[in-house]
């Protein structure tokens, strides 16, 4: 179901939601975080749907400010709840650009009780997130370097401009390489690794940042293989006294696990969907203390600063 | 110099990071009984669901073993048919694939030594091929009395000997024997076989969230453990209900009964987290060293006539559909004695738990599917209404819902809206949220990474199961003594006597 409410006050839509409650019964309570998505000039749909889907794990109120368009100091607002919105309820507030000035006090009828926000900025990140109206109010902000305009460029913004509680879709992205690394190294033999390469896309952000958590991790040297066509993180190498472990993936698709003295491993390694990355993000609220090592200082270690 | 890495210390392993995932070593996993409905709908579906999600290891390998004439290709298309139709995540060609690669087929009898000796070769070869390390995991699907056939083959073959660092494990599913006598027989042949900590008796309720959940709400929590004792608990209700019938089971079903098909492991477990102290933390051994305890603490009562009951159900109409009674169903003898309903009355000699009873009920074909544990509290001791104002109040309850539609609710007395004073009973919910559950791992997945990762935090061990068989045994004995049980309707709440039996304590079932 969607409501239209053309030209309203938040206030307004936060009635209009207690109405929808009493009338529909439909709408279930037990919401777990309120959700702020900024698309600014950006079309929302895209990140619209990815929250939907994402609600069926963490069951939200989503909460989504964007121009589209807008030039006026008119609120026009949209509610989707139901079928339209999967486990959430999803507000679309579309305002111009002075109402967006105030967009903390144009959300704050809107946010649940006591229940932890999240901001993200699908596209876009303002340059420092933890002072942003928005982002002051969350707990946690999520941007997506990967989505701006220039990602390296942004990376470094976030760098500059980190505060406990950011973090950023390119980290998210490494959680299955990162998986595999670690069980690697689980395994015998246990020894240190010399000296570590990390291949992949030259203006991927989550290649210098798997590159900087190897390197804070393990202490070791760590190169960089870029290349223009490459898609994400391509290969991953780890040099040890007995042999290198690889970690290849070219295709985007299948990954290979090189090891010597043993036979080659394939395993399924899609890149991840916006979806996946966002539900892994709203699984905890906490700060990501090792999301602000490898940031700060672990991409100092491999020379993007 | 770089940083060390130690088979203790990972550094790339960092205790605050905890988005990283628990992924298996190199392992495979080999089925028995990949025929049977566990193995397609739970098992298979489960395994690939792990794999979707990337927690299992790079070269997975998946064995099956049964009796079918049927090729690698075979078995692979049935495990690719149990996916499509039972599996919770997204089917993906790419991870089906991957999966494929390592999927094996073995056939043969169990009593066959050249079927495990062409297993022996298999799990050899996919040591070579797929990289899986010498690391197996043996899941018994099938029935209790092939365990002990089974496992000497495994031992014969040599497949159960661990060498050179490599595991080797076991999995056994319910029910571990069928009373104390048999549990301990069963027990020393797995563990002529297996040492104890490669035993995995799996009781898939304990991977259900809302199970583990259990132990967050009141441990978690000021709010419920300072009143979760009998000074404000008037008495435990812990219900497994199916709205199913034995569905074709009789071979297994007749001669065990809902007693010891479901109370002896379900809701005993169910029970002894309900019950239990605080563990000093949720390693397996401080968990199990409470479990154990708690259960050990339980007392029957003294006259199981008045204070146990069971049924069998009979013919009905039920949910619009005709059913048949329990003795005509297919495979059952028309003298069979075995219940499909039973319920007990347990008490727990504890300073905790003194004069508050734990009522634990389960049958076949009853009003509708659902398990759960109320804890209903005392009234309130002073009342300062009007008694015409709070004639409708009940006791307050804290249900935990098992399943379905996982969640916990509160019962409480609130005003009525109007102008005089009266006081109604109204339910404070709690959902994981109704498609919440659709997203949450199933127990399957959990319980067999569990065993991939040789992680024991979920799995009963011996002690537990012969602890639970001591407080059955009586009870099931009392009732071989006293002929069949009583019938009750498809589609009830259980026969009269259930009813009965709390009456007698002045209670009365809830309607879950």
């Amino acid at each position: 179901m969607i409501i239209e409410l053309p030209d309203t006050t938040t206030g307004a839509v936060a009635r209009a939601l207690v109405q929808v409650r009493d009338e529909g019964g439909a709408v279930a309570l037990g919401r777990v975080l309120t959700l702020v998505v900024d698309a600014a000039d950006g079309d929302p749909e895209p990140a619209i749907e990815a929250a939907n889907v994402a609600s069926r794990e963490h069951p939200c109120r989503i909460v989504v400010v964007c121009r589209c368009g807008s030039t006026g100091d008119q609120l026009d607002a949209q509610i989707r709840v139901g079928g339209d919105a999967g486990a959430s309820e999803v507000i679309v507030l579309r305002a111009g650009p002075e109402l967006l000035g105030h967009a903390d006090t144009l959300i704050t009828p809107l946010m649940l009780p006591d229940a932890p926000i999240v901001a993200w900025w699908p596209y876009e990140v303002p340059e420092e997130p933890s002072s942003d109206p928005i982002g002051v109010m969350a707990g946690r902000r999520i941007s997506d370097s990967l989505a701006c305009a220039n990602p390296l460029d942004s990376l470094r913004g976030l760098r500059a401009a980190y505060a406990e509680g950011d973090t950023d879709l390119a980290w998210t992205r490494l959680t299955v390489w990162r998986g595999l690394l670690a069980a690697a190294l689980d395994q015998p033999p246990y020894e240190r690794v010399s000296r570590a390469v990390v291949a992949g896309n030259d203006v991927h952000p989550s290649v210098p940042l798997l590159a900087a958590w190897l390197a804070q991790a393990l202490r070791c040297p760590v190169d960089l293989e870029l290349s223009a066509d490459a898609q994400g993180v391509t290969s991953v190498r780890l040099d040890r006294e007995s042999g290198p472990i690889v970690l290849d993936r070219p295709d985007a698709r299948v990954a290979t696990l090189h090891q010597p003295g043993q036979p080659d491993r394939h395993i399924a390694m899609p890149l991840r969907t916006l979806t996946e990355c966002l539900a892994e993000e709203l699984r905890r609220m906490d700060p990501d203390e090792v999301y602000g090592e490898v940031l700060r200082d672990g991409l100092a270690r491999v020379g993007v600063a | 110099m770089s940083r060390a890495v130690t088979a203790e210390r990972n550094p790339l392993r960092d205790v605050r990071d905890r988005r990283l995932p628990r992924i298996a070593g190199p392992c495979g996993l080999v089925i028995f009984g990949v025929t049977g409905d566990l193995a397609r709908k739970k098992l298979m579906p489960a395994v690939y669901d792990l794999a979707n999600r990337g927690l299992l290891p790079p070269g997975f390998a998946l064995t099956g073993f049964a009796r079918r004439d049927w090729e690698d290709q075979d078995f692979a298309q049935v495990v690719h048919d149990a996916v499509r139709e039972h599996a919770r995540t997204p089917f993906r060609e790419d991870t089906w694939r991957q999966l494929a690669e390592g999927i094996r087929f073995v056939q043969g009898e169990f009593s066959d030594d050249d079927a495990f000796d062409r297993l022996s070769a298999t799990v050899a070869e996919l040591d070579a091929d797929q990289g899986t390390n010498g690391n197996h995991a043996f899941y018994l699907s099938v029935p209790p009395k092939a365990f002990p056939l089974v496992l000497e083959q495994l031992s014969r073959s040599g497949l159960a000997a661990q060498e050179n660092g490599a595991w080797r494990r076991v999995v056994i599913e319910k029910p571990f024997g069928h009373d104390l006598a048999s549990s301990r027989e069963l027990n020393d042949v797995v563990s002529q076989v297996f040492a104890p900590e490669a035993v995995f008796r799996i009781d898939h309720y304990l991977g259900k969230e809302t199970v583990q959940n259990l132990l967050a709400l009141r441990f978690a929590n000021q709010l419920f453990e300072p009143i979760w004792n009998s000074n404000y608990v008037d008495h435990v209700q812990i219900t497994m209900a199916e709205d199913i019938g034995i569905a074709g089971r009789a071979g297994y079903y007749d001669g065990i009964g809902a007693a010891r098909d479901v109370i002896q492991n379900h809701l005993l477990q169910l029970l002894a987290l309900t019950a239990m102290e605080e563990p000093v933390s949720f390693d397996a051994q401080d968990l199990r060293a409470e479990k154990e305890k708690v259960l050990s603490a339980v007392r029957l009562p003294k006259d199981l006539g008045r204070h146990t009951a069971r049924g069998r159900y009979a013919a009905g109409w039920q949910g619009g559909e005709r059913v048949v009674g329990y003795l005509d169903e297919a495979g059952v003898a028309p003298s069979s004695t075995t219940e499909t309903f039973a319920a007990v009355r347990l008490d727990i000699d504890t300073r905790r738990w003194a004069g508050v009873p734990f009522y634990l009920r389960t049958g076949k074909r009853l009003g509708r599917r659902v398990t759960e544990v109320a804890v209903v509290f005392k009234r309130a001791p002073h009342l300062p209404f009007e008694s015409t104002a709070t004639e409708e109040l009940g006791k307050n309850a804290l249900v935990i819902r098992v399943q379905p539609d996982e969640g916990v609710t509160l019962r409480f007395g609130s005003k009525v809206p109007g102008t005089s004073m009266e006081v109604r009973d109204v339910t404070m919910d709690f959902g994981y949220g109704h498609a919440f559950t659709e997203s949450s791992p199933e127990a399957y997945e959990r319980l067999i990474l569990d065993v991939l990762l040789g992680d024991p935090p979920l799995f009963p061990r011996q002690q537990e199961v012969e602890l639970s068989w001591q407080i059955l045994d009586p009870i099931i004995n009392y009732w071989s003594r006293h002929g069949a049980p009583e019938s009750y309707p498809s589609g009830s709440w259980g026969p009269p006597s259930a009813d009965a039996m709390m009456a007698r304590d002045g209670r009365a079932w809830r309607r879950p």
